[in-house]
């Protein structure tokens, strides 16, 4: 009998992950970079890190179903004639009709009317189908300037000027030439079938000093009417806010890494910008600085998924939240039911992010006819209506349960964190704690 | 009749309108002009003193004609649509941006991104203008007397592009299905941009061009078109040196 030295088991890198070991494979094989769609997959300090501390005998709470708990939100009073209020304080996010179908867009103008919200157009232009089913809408006026006419800037409710967004802060956006079908190529005075790339800085500014010239210009041609919107991705965001107040915002919109794109690179979306837990509180803390906080609202987007994280977004002193991934998820993004179609495609549901190759099983973000007849946008829009509807109970439970009759009044001291980074991020105490990392010169 | 072709004897026959900056707001001035209905009779103003204000006569959407007596700064004309806008002096930054429609008469100068992401009418500039001139245009035409900067027409999809001097570096880069016509000197093309056959069709196109602006004693044929040589249209991994 001969002896055999006992066998290790195999060990794969963590550094050299399958992942990892995947995308080397397939750049080689390729010699391009990967696109896809969504913001950052990467585990981040997020909302999960906070707990509430709920009531106590110092605290006392209100009764659940039935003190009132107040959540509506006004967006736009710093200047605008007719600012934008809503009754709830979570919007939709600004996709464009083109990423997605003429179905989901609707669905997604329905979903928010129903819950009295507004929703938001995209690097796209406005469709009629969008106008026309939703009682508030953004207007987003973008560096491309695709569809953008003064028309349908006095026809919106408030006009979004976007620097940046979270997923790819710096980068422009990207449509491949299988979306551009011929309503899009008309929409964005392109030719068909291209590969589009929108540009990534505005063609007639740059800085913050111009930012004040362009937003005068726009307030002038819409007779100060609407609100007017600076979305930024989360770069600087203590900076940015600052900036975008003194260029005359009246709303600013900070969209963290896990923001969701249509399309860019994966290494871009993966590795710039910062997580949305880290880009509350310098936000705040700028308009604080310049006695601005609840006079310019701020809105945070970037992985909100349920009711604590609006709760805890508003607790860190924002005025409202921005949801995009979530919202297509409640219209049907990634539903299980297409699961042989995404495997098809090489996939799985839930994890099926190739939104620029225009194929996706559920209708949502392609310009297929065949598949964007599988949104049905009534019963989209109701599903999206019934998830924002729950987000907002489950935010009211929470906020009763802190002793607050508005979602406003939640505030950093209802919260703790469960990891250092979270408290030093969120600026909360570690729970079991008096530390907030950071602060005090610890 | 445009303001850029009347006398002053007919401009003060038409009763134009006088708006006078040193004594009432941008925002009057604006608010009036966007109260102008299709029947008004008020087709004629004048914009006295603007001294370099941003944003005059933006927003308009009447077939009126508007003398501006002076120099403005950022973004006049703004999103014209269907006006006849005459600045008798030079303009800021993004002159006419997003025009839909209408005319747009620089008697000077104008500075960087003039015609920016224009989409329909005409801007002529009797001067030069600065850099990136009619980036991302589309649909507009512009005609500029005398030279162009760097970066003109970047990004630009659609429209024409007309200039009697000489252009600046990287003319035309990334361009789309813009038309670029330059009569002068290009210092650079840009990515993507090439010399083109000026063929029949392009000298009458660029005759009706210089006609509609004004251009008298130059002939369609001294000119060069470029457009796009369309390779980056579609992503190949063998281009990427060019992006």
């Amino acid at each position: 009998m001969t002896y055999r030295n006992p066998p290790t088991t195999p060990r794969k890198s963590a550094t050299f992950d399958d992942y990892t070991l995947s995308e080397i494979r397939r750049a080689a094989a390729t010699g391009i970079y990967d696109i896809r769609g969504a913001g950052a997959k990467r585990k981040l300090p997020h909302f999960d890190d906070l707990l509430f501390l709920g009531a106590s005998i110092s605290r006392y709470p209100l009764e659940g179903y039935r003190e009132r708990c107040d959540t509506s939100v006004v967006l736009g009073s710093r200047h605008a004639k007719k600012p934008i209020e809503l009754k709830i304080p979570i919007t939709i996010a600004g996709m464009s009709f083109g990423s997605l179908s003429g179905p989901a867009k609707e669905a997604l103008g329905r979903g928010a009317t129903l819950s009295g919200t507004s929703t938001t157009t995209g690097d796209g232009g406005m469709t009629e189908e969008e106008r026309g089913h939703s009682k508030q809408l953004v207007y987003q006026y973008l560096p491309s300037r695709y569809g953008m006419n003064p028309r349908d800037l006095r026809r919106a409710d408030a006009i979004e000027v976007v620097v940046g967004q979270g997923a790819k802060p710096g980068g422009g956006g990207m449509l491949l030439g299988q979306k551009i079908s011929d309503r899009v190529a008309e929409m964005r005075t392109l030719p068909k079938g291209i590969d589009q790339r929108s540009a990534s800085r505005h063609p007639d500014w740059t800085g913050p000093d111009d930012l004040e010239i362009k937003i005068l210009e726009l307030r002038e041609i819409t007779d100060w009417e609407k609100p007017i919107y600076v979305k930024v991705g989360g770069a600087r965001p203590y900076y940015d806010t600052a900036l975008a107040v003194k260029a005359g915002a009246d709303v600013v919109v900070v969209d963290g890494m896990q923001g969701g794109t249509a399309a860019t690179q994966e290494v871009f979306i993966e590795n710039v910008g910062q997580p949305t837990l880290a880009c509350i509180r310098p936000a705040v803390q700028a308009l604080q600085d310049l006695g601005m906080h609840r006079k310019v609202q701020l809105i945070v987007s970037g992985g909100i998924r349920n009711g604590a994280d609006v709760a805890k977004a508003l607790a860190l002193g924002v005025d409202a939240v921005s949801i995009g991934t979530a919202a297509l998820v409640a219209l049907g993004d990634n539903d299980p039911r297409w699961e042989a179609e995404y495997n098809a495609l090489g996939t799985t549901a839930g994890a099926y992010d190739d939104w620029h190759e225009g194929r996706d099983p559920a209708g949502i973000t392609t310009q297929d006819p065949e598949l964007m007849k599988r949104v049905d946008p009534i019963a989209a829009g109701r599903r999206l209506a019934n998830y924002l509807k729950v987000m907002t109970l489950e935010a009211q439970t929470i906020a009763r349960a802190c002793g607050k009759n508005s979602l406003h009044n939640l505030e950093p001291e209802d919260l703790v964190a469960l990891s250092i980074e979270a408290a030093a991020m969120a600026g909360v105490p570690l729970a079991g704690t008096n530390w907030i990392p950071g602060r005090n010169g610890f | 009749m445009p303001a850029t072709t009347m006398s002053k004897a007919e401009r003060d026959q038409s009763h134009a309108r006088v708006f006078d900056l040193s004594q009432q707001s941008l925002r009057e001035l604006n608010q009036a002009l966007h109260k102008l209905t299709s029947g008004s009779n008020e087709t004629a103003w004048e914009v006295l003193n603007p001294k370099g204000s941003h944003s005059v006569a933006v927003g308009v959407d009447q077939l009126v004609s508007i003398d501006v007596r002076g120099s403005v700064g950022y973004y006049c004309a703004g999103m014209n649509d269907g006006a006849a806008i005459t600045v008798h002096g030079s303009a800021g930054p993004g002159v006419g941006e997003n025009m839909m429609s209408g005319s747009i008469v620089i008697k000077g100068d104008a500075s960087q991104y003039a015609g920016a992401t224009g989409r329909g009418g005409l801007l002529v500039i009797e001067g030069n203008a600065s850099s990136r001139c009619g980036i991302s245009m589309k649909g507009i035409d512009i005609v500029v007397h005398g030279n162009i900067g760097h970066m003109s027409a970047f990004m630009a999809q659609s429209g024409n592009l007309v200039v009697l001097g000489d252009a600046g570096d990287a003319l035309g880069d990334s361009i789309y299905e813009a038309r670029l016509f330059v009569r002068g000197k290009v210092e650079s093309l840009g990515a993507d941009c090439i010399a083109k056959e000026m063929r029949p069709e392009h000298i009458e196109l660029l005759q009706g061009l210089l006609d509609k602006a004004g251009v008298t004693g130059v002939k369609a044929s001294e000119f060069k078109r470029y457009g796009s040589a369309r390779k980056l249209y579609n992503f190949n991994i063998d281009n990427a040196d060019a992006y």
